[in-house]
């Protein structure tokens, strides 16, 4: 029997006894939420009408016959209100916090798309909303942070540690400390203390049931593979809960391969053989950390995949050999993501374009009587100055340098 | 002799007890070995050796900067083990380590814990370890006969703080508010109420940290709890004023022992 909050060996709840409470209390209203079928029926209205739920799933017939393999599906999560998965779980969070009383949201954000999300949900609810950025982010993701600004919520650049995703992680749960009885985190992804990777894939298990429905639906059974992108891992283990008892169907979890596995910069935890076992941030999982526990520096392109640890529901997935898992580099990514916008007219945000590396991979090597699915976990143009940079664009860099001479003139 | 015996024998001398408090190779260790020179000839009774650790959750902004920069500095824990075996060789008053579980964890809880007692270390104080994740680590503390030192916080129940004092020992150590280490503390009608929730929940001896910063502080919290805690100021008065002037603020913060 394991511990409440345990997935295998892994998960916990690593926390300092000021949020005692808080957390209990947190495990009260989800428990009882995820009792209520009326809560879960409030759910699915309220992605229905606000969001763009379900999310359609699109055959990329040009894709496929492009690798002359299986049916490339792509789930559509890009098609969500503010262009990511991220909204499932903000808003469910969010119906918790009404539920809780509390008015005001915090939330750690990476490539920014918790962090509009949350953002946008703290706009609809009426919450006051305070965004944890690291500074490094801050620069690579500027447009979200002039989204979050202008839907109300203060953004703090976090100029501690690594100045990215864990930092702040970190600074957010410093805000929480001191504000716990007005204030809930929305932490964005499965990882954290328990109850949170449990919660936040509950939310997210909304893309799988789609899935699953629809892909029966375009291709009369299951599909063969199923990939997903990793970073906390809340996109993967949204559309796996899907297919997790289909033992025919594959799982792979894609991670940041960054400059490659060799060079050390990068952050896979499950794909390389660079992590080990330890607890930060409350949970225990596979962290990316040197022989004294101290936390290394991790490599993306991508600021959402940019992270030292790996929800513990995945660990444990992992360890039982239910999910796959694989690296790409910056480099594929970047040709597969132009590949996806030439062939389909579909612009995957850079994290989503780690799976579509995997995908493409593999796709050939199946017949085309078989499907795989690809999750879409969020939309490109939020990344513009990243890609545009990426692929040295001299007509983006003209009009760049353009604004710059007008804003400096005045 | 155990941590709360020495603790009590030392209380009955004084008014109240001072643990201050540590960042290991911040600046260096050789600063660290000056700055406890000085704490322990101006009479400080306990002191807590933080082994850094990069993700400080607990901490606000100074000992963050503190422990980033020790291990940006090069400090490993095998560092800051020979140097609180050295520096509980040389002095009489107990020694305690506090971390962040993962460098105990990293390390093997029991092998840690082992080389902790074979070097004079008293007890530990992991705030983010609660009994409910720690029983591994409670278990070894009791077999080792060192003081895995619980935490109240101004949000703990009174039942939850007499479970956590049943996994105590040496002292309980009181959160004095919301928040993280290093900013100021209001001493009001509600921060008594929970000083005396938590002398209702334990025996053991009362050590209130977080923003005690001054004489002023120390003398509310005389008669009220048994150790004052004086973390971030040491830190702050170092980086200002250098290792020397930690003598003289120590010294000023008891006005005169008692008896």
């Amino acid at each position: 029997m394991n511990k409440p909050g345990y997935f295998g060996q892994w998960g916990g709840a690593y926390i300092p006894e000021v949020l005692y409470e808080t957390f209990r209390e947190l495990k009260e209203v989800y428990a009882k939420a995820k009792a209520d079928p009326a809560f879960w029926q409030e759910y699915l209205d309220l992605m229905g009408s606000y969001s763009c739920r379900p999310t359609p799933l699109t055959h990329a017939d040009n894709l496929s016959r492009h690798f002359g393999g299986a049916q490339i599906f792509i789930k559509r999560e890009d098609l969500n209100h503010t262009g990511a998965h991220k909204a499932n779980n903000v808003m469910g969070q969010g119906l918790l916090v009404k539920r809780m009383g509390k008015t005001r949201v915090i939330a750690e954000t990476g490539a920014g798309q918790h962090g509009v999300a949350c953002a946008t949900m703290a706009a609809k609810f009426g919450f006051a909303c305070t965004i944890y950025m690291g500074e490094e982010d801050v620069h690579r993701q500027r447009p979200n942070v002039f989204w979050m600004e202008k839907l109300g919520a203060t953004v703090v650049p976090v100029t501690t540690g690594s100045r990215t995703l864990k930092d702040a992680i970190n600074e957010a749960f410093r805000d929480w400390v001191s504000n716990m009885d007005t204030t809930h985190y929305v932490m964005g992804t499965v990882c954290g203390p328990h109850p949170f990777p449990e919660m936040v894939a509950w939310f997210q298990s909304i893309i799988g049931q789609e899935a699953r429905k629809q892909i029966l639906a375009a291709h009369g059974r299951l599909p063969a593979r199923v990939y997903a992108c990793v970073g906390g891992g809340s996109n993967a283990m949204g559309i796996f809960q899907g297919f997790l008892a289909d033992p025919e169907v594959e799982l792979i979890g894609v991670e940041a391969g960054g400059k490659g596995i060799e060079t050390g910069q990068h952050a896979a935890r499950l794909a390389s053989q660079d992590a080990s076992p330890g607890v930060a941030q409350g949970y225990k999982t596979m962290f990316l950390q040197d022989s004294d526990g101290q936390m290394r520096d991790t490599h993306s392109v991508a600021a959402g995949l940019d992270y030292i640890g790996v929800s513990p529901l995945l660990t444990d997935l992992w360890e039982k050999g239910r999910v796959r898992f694989a690296a790409a580099t910056d480099q594929e990514v970047m040709a597969a993501l132009d590949l996806t916008i030439k062939k389909e007219g579909i612009i995957p945000a850079l994290e989503s374009s780690h799976a579509f590396v995997q995908a493409f991979k593999e796709a050939g090597a199946l017949p085309s009587d078989q499907a795989i699915i690809i999750n879409q976990s969020g939309r490109g143009d939020k990344d513009i100055f990243t890609i545009a940079h990426a692929f040295d664009d001299p007509s983006w860099k003209e009009f760049i340098r353009k604004k710059g001479e007008e804003y400096a003139a005045r | 002799m155990q941590l709360v015996e020495q603790l009590r024998a030392a209380r009955t001398k004084k008014d109240i007890l001072l643990m201050t408090h540590l960042v290991l190779g911040y600046p260096s260790f050789a600063v660290n070995r000056e700055v406890i020179r000085q704490m322990v000839a101006n009479g400080v009774d306990v002191i807590e050796l933080q082994i850094p650790f990069s993700e400080p959750m607990a901490d606000g902004p100074m000992i963050i900067k503190a422990n980033q920069e020790s291990i940006a500095n090069g400090t490993k824990v095998a560092d800051c083990l020979a140097f609180a075996a050295e520096m509980a060789a040389q002095y009489d008053i107990p020694f305690l380590f506090m971390t962040y579980y993962n460098i105990l964890f990293k390390y093997g809880v029991e092998d840690f814990l082992r080389k902790a007692k074979e070097i004079g270390i008293r007890g530990f104080i992991v705030p983010d370890l609660p009994p409910e994740e720690g029983e591994e680590y409670l278990r070894l503390a009791g077999e080792f006969d060192l003081a895995p030192i619980q935490i109240f916080a101004p949000t703990s129940t009174e039942e939850r703080m007499r479970t956590l004092a049943g996994h105590g020992a040496g002292f309980v150590y009181c959160v004095a508010r919301r928040g993280v280490t290093g900013s100021k503390t209001e001493f009001d009608a509600s921060f008594d109420a929970y000083l005396a929730r938590c002398r209702k929940a334990t025996d053991l001896p009362l050590a209130v940290g977080f923003g005690i910063s001054s004489r002023a502080d120390v003398q509310i919290l005389t008669g009220k709890a048994d150790l004052a805690v004086i973390g971030t100021a040491t830190i702050r008065l170092v980086e200002e004023k250098g290792p020397e002037a930690v003598g003289p603020f120590i010294a000023g913060l008891r006005s005169s022992d008692k008896k």
